[in-house]
């Protein structure tokens, strides 16, 4: 049997099947002329709609209060995720008294926050900030802590008998050699604000990507909800590419 | 440079272990797997927790942490940190010691040119080959001018070349410097090439402590010679230089060359496994060979002890099974004993 032939294949391939999807979007329901009831408007004119959109000023308005909101969710908790995540990971006393605590916490889904922290906080531009916090803190700690458990034992004796102290260890030694694990734990979970982003946003505020679905949703405006989706699309990918660079970067010369 | 003395130590399978180093001694600790050699190092490191005492110079450093020692280690797989680079490698331990940083790069760049790294200063450990991360392993330990060195199998992951030649320079090293240092090895010969004195660990016990010719030719107790391997050793009753790093011996009733300079040779050894055997007269030169007559045969799981009297003495081969078969060996065959130069070692009195 012949293997396949893989070799021949270029990275531009992959682009084909998406130019397939939007021919058959446009034409689909070109051809059906309305017989879908107009569920479904040619790529073509959605496209005309996001620039229309975008020329209002409405998209980019919306689109700046969600990305302000997942920035502020995200970065606070990558950042006391990987805090917290070091201190467990390298402290086994804190890691075997926070963890029975902190797995009570972590099943809950994300969105499942939101009735509870609209009674607590009420339904202001904090409530998704919190829900994107939470969905963030969680899997980044996790990571974290994972890597950092992972740094073989004897760089840390090695360390240690050169005459560096533990402090001296864990920054120059264990927080980097950990970095690959912390990295993938933020690219999965930056590219995951975006989508909790959305269901907080359609359930507890009035502007942002997910606020400006729900309105588009009753006008019926379905390209309006389309333009939304590809942009949360887009901002998922980019966000998850931006780390994936980044990680690249740090450890591409050792890794 | 300190003198190590271990007391009553106890930490996984060592149980009240004593131990004296002396001062600038290369010391080798042997032994087979699991004998507890890597865990007396991390207790001279202060790496791990123990029962017992450890004293340098007479004090006692139970309390003093693994940084504050004053000892480097060097672990079995070296650690190299791998976003590191060599200099960065080599200079870690100046710079967590504060070290000024004129006085860390001239630090480095004297490293470098003692190890022969000049060229790979920029390079990451996993552009080097085996050797070079040896090296660079090496430097890195002897950078912030430790008082004791201590060496954990080293040498385990290269291939041999690379091996003789870092154990040339390890021993360069220690006669330049006087560190006193600790070398864990399962390799007799590693031992022998490299120890002042040889301790022989056995279940977290030492059973014998010596010089390596000592350990080899004077087993103390069955651990020991069983670990060895049980060498053929014979009486010498004359000594006589040929040149050329070369002394014939007689020994036994049997003249044999082997490699020494001096006339003082009073015993020596070959291990059975260097022992080899044919049934028809080998080619080569004459020197080394004998005729004897098979008077035992004893085969064991994965082996065959020969006995072979020639001369005054019965020598013992050990061969594999196959190699048995094949020779179709019996008790009362003539045989063919080959005993290869640089395998024969000799003891002085």
């Amino acid at each position: 049997m012949r293997s396949l032939p893989v070799r021949c294949l270029r990275p531009g391939w992959g682009v084909v099947p998406i130019i397939l999807l939007l021919a058959l979007w446009e034409v689909v329901p070109r051809v059906s002329d309305g017989s879908g009831g107009g569920l479904l408007p040619p790529f073509s004119e959605v496209m005309v709609e996001g620039w229309r959109l975008l020329g209002s000023g409405v998209l980019a308005d919306n689109f700046l209060s969600s990305l302000v909101r997942v920035l502020a969710g995200f970065v606070a908790g990558a950042i006391t995720g990987v805090g917290l995540g070091v201190i467990m990971g390298w402290r086994e006393n804190v890691r075997k008294t926070l963890r029975p605590l902190i797995s009570l916490f972590y099943p809950i889904p994300a969105v499942g926050w939101i009735p509870l922290l609209m009674l607590w906080i009420g339904i202001n531009d904090l409530l998704p900030i919190v829900i994107i916090y939470i969905c963030s803190f969680f899997p980044v700690l996790y990571t974290t802590i994972s890597g950092v458990r992972s740094v073989d034992r004897d760089f840390i004796r090695v360390a240690r008998s050169l005459g560096a102290s533990e402090r001296h260890v864990l920054l120059t030694v264990v927080i980097p050699l950990a970095l690959p694990y912390i990295f993938t734990g933020l690219r999965l979970e930056a590219g995951m604000a975006w989508r909790v982003l959305a269901a907080a946003e359609m359930i507890a505020v009035p502007t942002g990507l997910g606020a400006l679905m729900m309105r588009a949703q009753s006008l019926i405006r379905i390209d309006i909800i389309i333009v939304c989706l590809i942009v949360l699309s887009v901002m998922c990918l980019l966000f998850e590419k931006l780390f994936a660079v980044l990680e690249s970067r740090l450890t591409r010369d050792w890794c | 440079m300190p003198v190590i003395h271990l007391e009553s130590i106890c930490m996984h399978i060592c149980r009240g272990l004593d131990l004296t180093i002396e001062d600038r001694e290369f010391f080798v600790l042997l032994g087979p797997n699991g004998a507890g050699k890597t865990t007396v190092l991390s207790v001279i490191a202060g790496l791990t927790a123990y029962q017992g005492s450890v004293f340098f110079n007479g004090s006692c450093m139970d309390t003093v942490p693994a940084e504050k020692r004053r000892v480097s280690y060097l672990p079995q797989n070296l650690v190299l940190f791998p976003h590191m680079t060599v200099v960065q490698n080599i200079s870690y331990g100046l710079k967590a010691r504060k070290w000024e940083p004129d006085r860390v790069d001239e630090r480095v760049r004297e490293l470098l040119g003692l190890m022969h790294l000049e060229q790979l200063g920029d390079r990451y450990p996993r552009q080097l080959s085996g050797g070079e991360k040896q090296r660079t392993a090496l430097a890195r330990a002897l950078a912030p001018s430790p008082e004791i060195l201590l060496l954990d199998e080293p040498l385990a992951s290269v291939d041999l070349q690379t091996a003789k030649r870092i154990r040339g320079l390890i021993r360069e090293v220690h006669n330049a410097t006087g560190i006193t240092t600790v070398y864990v090895t399962h390799n007799l010969e590693e031992a022998q090439e490299l120890g002042d004195r040889v301790a022989f660990l056995h279940k977290g016990s030492v059973q014998q402590v010596g010089s390596p010719s000592a350990v080899y030719f004077f087993p103390e107790n069955e651990n020991v010679a069983e670990f060895i391997g049980t060498p053929n050793i014979l009486e010498c009753c004359e000594c006589r230089p040929v040149g050329h790093g070369v002394a014939e011996v007689s020994c036994a009733g049997l003249t044999v060359l082997v490699p020494h300079e001096g006339n003082s040779i009073r015993r020596i050894a070959f291990l059975p496994g260097d022992v080899y055997l044919s049934t028809s007269k080998p080619p080569g030169p004459e020197f080394n060979r004998f005729v004897g007559e098979v008077v035992s045969i004893t085969p064991s799981r994965s082996t065959v002890h020969v006995g072979v009297a020639a001369g005054d003495t019965v020598i013992i081969a050990e061969i594999s099974p196959s190699l048995h078969t094949e020779l179709g060996l019996a008790v009362g065959d003539q045989v063919h004993v080959i005993l290869k130069l640089r395998r024969v070692r000799t003891y002085e009195e």
